[in-house]
């Protein structure tokens, strides 16, 4: 995947992993099904509104709290293409790297953009585009093994193409 | 440059004279963990991978515990395939139903986590052998299914906070006052991607149920680990649970830190998360009229020996509050036996509390004690997110079992100084 570009949905700072797929679906592990209740417990609207490609952007120590891969995983599942923070949390950090979810650090964007603003993200060169604005952020570019490991749609497919 | 103590554990296991704050190094393991929730999507993973078997089956631990005795269908399916993954690579640490309990604090018990080790696991509260002077930090599915297969991690090497505990700690004050504190001092993303190192004479106050509780929640500072110097008491407690050889490890001393705090842990008071971050913390002085629908003792932060002793010692012959539910779960099959020949379990049900098997089940909002629409628990748990136990308009408020404990009894969020 070279580049996002979609409708954008905002949060705030602290967005949990209990409240991006709470502990209630975790006896499942279907992507699918967990797509179904992403976000749930902070934003009911948003499994009935994201769309293919939709961006969420958000402020700090995005992801915090539990392991569960199950987050990353019901965001990606969802349609979400890209996740823009000020900072993640170090476990979501990695596990979204793992399973090929574009995620990119810019505290500058991650403060302006707004709900609803149509957004671009090249992969390539971590500039964020807001056409709604038409502002331009350099966000944190991925080394090119993390890119490859997106590319590859995750760590597994990507240590089996090595 | 001087290396901090996690920064000495890593560069051994990545076969390296010195490492810094930022380099990505790759670290052969000691243990990889892994429970019924995470552990499923691991083995998804791991069947995908063009691998032969697992790299050593004796140094992957696979506990059930979160959702069991299984509360469903769908749990029953988790457990049943990781079960049968145990099976068919004949994994030595394999901990089912009867043998299990609440995997932080069944993995020391047996002798699995030793001084010097690096330990991965697909549950975040990993971070709690930082207490024997390990390096071990919580990882998503598919680390752990990496781990699983090659034995080895990628990391990025931390940067580390020093925390200075000092002076004895005054009465009523234990492990997990002391890391509330912290994270309301710090915040939730106080010590992000960094070690949090914990030093200073007031360590040696501290028994190593304290110490796990306070590694245990180094993750709720945003911290990649959270450790402690390998003194007498923690050798005590490796010789007496582990055969395995251990490594003690200690910072240069001119090693780098980031920040240094002070913490005089006789000035600390009883200190209470209120809804919804564990950073927002009161002193127990400042948390007002409270009243709770339920208590909780327990988890993989409080259900060790010393945290049911200390409930029981504020329940003895006292009775809950009318209307008020406890729930309090030993965190391993040993814990509960030894709680059962001392009698704290007689404590507590003739206090009129209940006492579950191990599970992790409230805590995350499993089952076993979900809340509804607008209840209140107090509970000694590690996170009182929106929705975390139950309903998204419920409030958990997160506090030591004396704290629980003496609250039960009022029904109010209580100091045990005034029972």
């Amino acid at each position: 995947m070279k580049e996002a570009y979609g409708k954008v949905f905002k949060y705030g700072d602290n967005v949990d992993t209990d409240v991006i797929i709470p502990a209630r679906y975790l006896n499942s592990s279907e992507p699918s099904e967990l797509a179904k209740h992403c976000m749930e417990d902070i934003d009911k609207e948003f499994v009935n509104e994201v769309q293919e490609g939709d961006i969420i952007v958000a402020n700090k120590n995005f992801g915090c709290g539990s392991s569960r891969e199950h987050a990353p995983i019901s965001i990606k599942a969802s349609g979400v293409s890209c996740v823009i923070a000020e900072t993640f949390a170090r476990i979501f950090y990695r596990n979204s790297i793992n399973i090929g979810l574009p995620i990119v650090e810019c505290p500058e964007a991650a403060k302006e953009i707004m709900a609803g603003d149509k957004v671009k993200v090249d992969f390539d060169t971590g500039i964020i585009t807001d056409e709604t604005t038409n502002k331009q952020y350099q966000g944190q570019a991925f080394p090119p093994f993390m890119q490859k490991i997106i590319d590859s749609e995750g760590l597994v497919n990507y240590i089996n193409n090595k | 440059m001087g290396m901090t103590m996690t920064q000495k554990i890593l560069a051994d296991h990545a076969n390296l004279t010195s490492v810094k704050a930022g380099d990505l190094i790759e670290a052969e393991l000691d243990l990889v963990l892994g429970n019924d929730i995470t552990s499923p999507v691991a083995i998804h993973e791991i069947d995908k991978m063009k691998v032969e078997g697992v790299f050593n089956k004796d140094k992957i631990a696979l506990v059930m515990d979160h959702f069991v005795p299984n509360k469903d269908i769908k749990s029953a399916q988790h457990c049943k395939c990781v079960r049968e993954f145990a099976c068919k690579h004949d994994i030595t640490n394999y901990f089912d139903v009867g043998e299990m309990g609440i995997e932080h604090a069944l993995l020391p018990e047996k002798g699995l986590t030793v001084a010097g080790d690096v330990i991965i696991g697909a549950d975040s509260h990993t971070c709690t052998y930082g207490a024997l002077g390990a390096f071990s930090t919580g990882v998503g599915s598919t680390d752990m299914a990496a781990g699983m297969a090659t034995g080895k991690a990628w990391f990025k090497v931390p940067s580390a906070i020093k925390f200075k505990l000092i002076n004895k700690p005054a009465k009523w004050i234990s492990g997990k006052d002391i890391i509330l504190h912290i994270i309301g001092m710090i915040g939730v993303d106080g010590a992000l991607y960094k070690s949090m190192e914990f030093v200073g004479d007031g360590i040696k106050y501290l028994s190593m149920d304290d110490r796990f509780t306070i590694a245990n929640m180094a993750i709720e500072a945003g911290g990649k680990n959270g450790i402690f110097p390998v003194d007498d008491v923690a050798i005590e407690y490796m010789k007496e649970h582990s055969k395995r050889p251990y490594k003690v490890y200690e910072p240069d001393e001119d090693a780098q830190y980031d920040e240094e705090y002070v913490i005089d842990l006789s000035t600390l008071k009883p200190t209470v998360s209120f809804p919804h971050l564990p950073s927002n913390t009161r002193t127990i002085d400042n948390v007002g009229d409270i009243k709770i629908d339920q208590v909780v003792i327990g988890s993989c932060t409080n259900g060790r020996l010393d945290d049911l002793r200390i409930a029981a010692k504020v329940l003895e012959g006292k009775h809950v509050a009318k209307g008020i539910r406890v729930i309090i779960l030993p965190a391993t099959q040993k814990i509960y036996l030894q709680a059962m020949e001392e009698g704290l379990l007689r404590t507590f049900i003739e206090a009129g509390a209940v006492v579950s098997t191990p599970t992790c089940g409230p805590c995350l909002g499993g089952y076993m004690g979900i809340l509804a629409e607008n209840e209140r628990c107090i509970s000694t748990t590690n996170r009182n997110f929106v929705g975390r136990m139950g309903h998204v308009d419920s409030e958990i408020y997160l506090a030591s079992p004396a704290v629980a404990a003496a609250s039960a009894i009022t029904g109010k969020i209580t100091n045990p100084e005034d029972i």
